[in-house]
């Protein structure tokens, strides 16, 4: 059944060239069919193998087989090659699993959109890039993958190419993530410099046996990698272009920008985790990059009033939270977190789409208001989002995010203060959130009257993936049920061949051990309430106070409102100077010294036969003395020699 | 006796000759005549090598060199009775054509 | 000693023909003066031992090709080219000098050959009157050895028969 492996990421591809090529064709209604269905027969695909990896015995959970060698250079050797264990098989389910749902949620969405077939060949391509990227058993076919969702990426945000807006975010994406990528790359030539071969199943053996703890080339490596993971995940400075990427389609925001692309950076450094072991200076930065941008983007997040780019920072922060997990050791947290998010994340993104659909293209929250009534079920599928984000116990999100937290106090690299910045970015999501579900589904209607008789509940096809998605945000978290409620935590255990011992709970080394875990449990319910509560307060009953606020603070405000200006900073320090430059070396240099050459050429050779075309004088007689003197020197030369 | 230098000179005269011809001639035909004249003492080279070296490739070579100048002459005239007609001269001096 | 006069009367007639042809205004003559040229050759051929080529020669030089002339020289109404001497221009004059000293190096040249050549075929003239004639060992070496060329020569002579229909034909 392994054998069927490379069906997964086969299928997809197979539904871009029938949409890509055919869909024109076809109908919207053929090509959404084919779309969704080749992701599903992939999703069942993963699933039967993930039954079955799961039937193995724990340390057996393995399986890697090549599909064809696509480089064989010298020493150099690079397999198109898909590797199964614990972690990727975890992650083919999320793409393809949240894939699907968001796939079907996408044929009611993208209704009569007159790119319907376009749309689909890119999301199809998509997932293909992303199964690529998470199934490849080496760094060069996961870096092919790397660029592929970044391709796809690109393509879906600048999918309304005629809005402007749109095709600057794409370009955006794309520029930024470049900049990551080329991290990306330096890390993987150093390794093959290191270890010549890009293997995972070679290189993290061999880092192990080879490097001690604390090796400079390992270290170089690592924080390479760690720079291509921030362009991906959009971690502080390189989270730029996530915000704006909200000008694709909101179902493109939910499954690239939220559940799957984005989280590749998380997914690659937790794949890494060897090489980060070796590391514990790659491993801090890790931790202190996540940590603030969690309670960066979490801080912009307060005070935005667009439901895409709240959500946007939202996701930003969360990344923040995976990566603080990874820096802290706790991998499996990180991917348990990265999993769960998939599920709420999407979801909220979905939920969001529904209501602008609804609305009739609005995105202003201050312009919504009183929905629960008009959209009961994405209402209700909304709140269940918000509360898992939020953590309240028994949700998704509650269970992760209290693992990270946990872990950032007590695991081997771990520290109070990380757990503080941790909690301190817990209140104010749960702030935000609320206040975004406030403001969009309570109190009454503040759009104008034609929007309010507008108002509908989406279709089936769109609500299902909502409730799917709800149950999942639900009830997701009760595979890592920690060890202190009475769980075994599943999933860590299911993971732990692939992260290895020895870094997760090491809570004895804190003392204080159970009851010191169940009191921070106590303090981050408690915040999450707070942040309710003070959103209740302010957004429903008490709706003047936020204007008296934002006079009061307005400082603050605007420094927020504004994402601290760093849009403006990047312009100013790095943006306008490169394209100053760039003007300058294009009109001075190129166009002045490399055309001055070229064309001085030219006319020189113009200029120079225009006197040597004279002896072409079409006598043939002076011809053949030009014959007879040649003949003569020849002849010459010869005889003299 | 006679040696193959004798040949070779003679050979050498002959086609000196009709380097002068075509340089001095002006009709097209004469020069056509006197390239025909090159070629000749070319052959006599060739037979003459050929019959001091005991080889019978100099013949066989001058047989294929017959046939070409054969089919040479063929299309050669053509294009010479072409120019007459659309010139009404063969002098190569009030053709001159391959100009820029 | 009767080669030796062969020699000379076929190489004299040769050369006085050739300059001739180069140096009467009529082209007619030329033509003829070249037919003699021709002949001459190929009693220097026979001198030489190829027959074969001798004859061919007759036959398609001085017959076939010379005719093609002639009926060419017929077809154009020529008008009577300037005497030669007469328009001995300083081009001319150089181009002449020229060739004398492409003739004088041409001498060198062979006046430096001699001795060089020290490996000999097996086509010695007993051996080819063993064989059954030069004509004989020609036509077997043309179709064993040379077949190709041979073969392709006959495309070379239907290109060549074409190219004459095509550009000789009115347009129309």
């Amino acid at each position: 059944m392994f054998e069927y492996i490379w069906l997964i990421p086969f299928l997809p591809i197979i539904g871009t060239v029938i949409n890509g090529l055919l869909g024109k064709k076809l109908g919207d209604r053929v090509v959404g069919f084919v779309g969704c269905t080749v992701v599903g027969i992939s999703f069942l695909i993963s699933a039967s193998l993930f039954a079955q990896l799961l039937s193995l015995p724990s340390e057996s959970r393995f399986f890697s087989k090549v599909i064809y060698t696509w480089i064989g250079s010298g020493d150099f050797k690079a397999d198109i090659g898909f590797q199964l264990d614990p972690l990727s098989s975890l992650m083919i389910l999320v793409v393809t699993g949240v894939g699907f749902l968001i796939h079907v949620y996408s044929v009611g969405y993208m209704h009569k959109d007159p790119g319907y077939y376009r749309y689909f060949a890119y999301l199809n391509l998509f997932t293909f890039s992303m199964l690529i990227l998470v199934l490849a058993n080496n760094f060069l076919l996961m870096f092919v993958g790397w660029e592929g969702v970044g391709l796809c990426s690109y393509l879906l945000i600048g999918y309304w190419f005629e809005k402007k807006s749109a095709a600057d975010a794409g370009k955006k994406a794309f520029v930024v993530n470049r900049i990551g990528d080329f991290g990306f790359i330096l890390g993987i030539m150093l390794i093959f410099t290191t270890f010549k071969t890009l293997n995972f199943s070679e290189v993290f053996p061999k880092a192990v046996d080879a490097f001690s703890k604390g090796d400079p080339t390992i270290t170089l490596i690592a924080i390479f990698l760690f720079i291509g993971a921030m362009g991906k995940s959009a971690q502080i400075p390189l989270y730029v272009w996530l915000p704006d990427a909200m000008e694709g389609p909101t179902p493109v925001s939910a499954l690239i920008h939220a559940a799957t692309m984005v989280t590749a950076g998380v997914y690659m450094v937790s794949r890494c985790n060897a090489l980060y072991t070796l590391a514990p200076d790659s491993m801090t930065l890790v931790a202190i990059v996540g940590a603030a941008t969690a309670i960066f983007a979490a801080s912009i997040g307060l005070v935005q009033n667009d439901i895409k780019k709240v959500l946007a920072y939202s996701t930003v922060s969360q990344l923040g939270y995976m990566f603080l997990a990874c820096g802290v050791g706790a991998f499996g947290a990180g991917i348990f977190h990265l999993m769960t998010h998939a599920f709420f994340k999407a979801l909220l993104f979905m939920g969001a789409g529904s209501v602008i659909h609804a609305m009739g293209g609005e995105q202003d929250i201050w312009k919504m208001g009183a929905l629960r009534k008009h959209m009961p079920v994405t209402f209700l599928t909304f709140l269940a989002g918000t509360i898992a984000i939020t953590g309240f116990p028994g949700f998704a999100g509650f269970f992760s995010k209290d693992e990270i937290l946990w872990e950032a106090f007590s695991g081997a690299y771990g520290s109070p203060a990380l757990w503080l910045v941790g909690i301190i970015a817990a209140t104010f999501t749960s702030f935000y959130m609320f206040r975004m579900f406030f403001l969009t589904f309570c109190g009454e209607f503040r759009g104008t009257d034609e929007k309010l008789h507008h108002l509908h509940e989406s279709p089936g096809v769109m609500t299902v993936p909502l409730i799917i998605l709800a149950i999942l945000s639900a009830v997701g978290g009760y595979v890592g049920v920690p060890h202190i409620l009475g769980g075994s935590n599943v999933i860590g255990s299911f993971l732990a061949p692939v992260f290895g011992k020895g870094l997760e709970g090491k809570v004895e080394a804190h003392g204080g051990g159970e009851s010191l875990e169940l009191i921070l449990m106590g303090v981050s319910v408690v915040i999450a309430v707070v942040g309710l509560l003070v959103a209740y307060y302010l957004y429903l009953a008490n709706r003047e106070l936020p204007h008296k606020l934002e006079k009061k603070f307005k400082g603050i405000y605007k420094v927020l409102l504004n994402k601290y200006y760093v849009d403006e900073i990047y312009d100013a320090c790095i943006v306008n100077p490169i394209k100053n430059g760039s003007i300058f070396l294009w009109e001075k240099f190129d166009d002045r010294f490399i055309d001055g050459l070229v064309n001085g050429v030219a006319s020189f050779f113009d200029e120079g036969s225009a006197v040597l075309r004279r002896m072409q004088t079409g006598a043939i007689q002076s011809y053949m003395l030009s014959i007879v003197i040649g003949a003569v020197v020849i002849l010459g030369y010869y005889l003299l020699k | 006796m006679i040696t193959l230098t004798h040949y070779l000179v003679l050979s050498g005269i002959i086609f000196t000759i009709g380097v002068i011809g075509v340089m001095v001639r002006r009709s097209a035909l004469v020069i056509f005549m006197c390239i025909e004249l090159m070629l000749n003492s070319v052959n006599l080279t060739f037979i003459a090598f050929s019959r001091y070296l005991n080889s019978l490739d100099g013949q066989v070579f001058v047989f294929f060199v017959l046939s070409v100048a054969a089919a040479e002459v063929v299309v050669g005239l053509a294009i010479i009775i072409l120019i007459f007609r659309n010139k009404a001269t063969v002098n190569v001096d009030e053709i001159n054509l391959m100009k820029w | 000693m009767l080669e030796t006069v062969l020699f000379y009367f076929f190489a004299g007639a040769a050369i006085i023909s050739a300059l001739m042809l180069v140096m009467r205004k009529n082209p007619v003559t030329c033509a003829v003066s070249l037919i003699i040229t021709f002949i001459s050759f190929a009693g220097l051929y026979i001198l030489l031992n190829a027959h074969f080529i001798a004859a061919i020669q007759i036959l398609v030089y001085a017959g076939a090709i010379m005719v093609l002339f002639l009926f060419v020289i017929m077809l154009l109404d020529l008008k009577r080219e300037e005497d030669f001497l007469s328009r001995l221009k300083a081009q001319k004059f150089f181009g002449i000098a020229l060739a004398v000293i492409l003739l004088a190096e041409v001498f060198a040249a062979i006046s430096s050959i001699n001795g060089m050549f020290l490996t000999r075929g097996i086509y010695s003239a007993e051996n080819i009157a063993e064989a059954g004639g030069n004509t004989k060992v020609i036509g077997r070496l043309l179709f064993t050895d040379y077949l190709l060329p041979f073969e392709v020569t006959s495309i070379l002579l239907i290109v060549a028969i074409i190219g004459a229909v095509f550009l000789g034909k009115k347009e129309n």
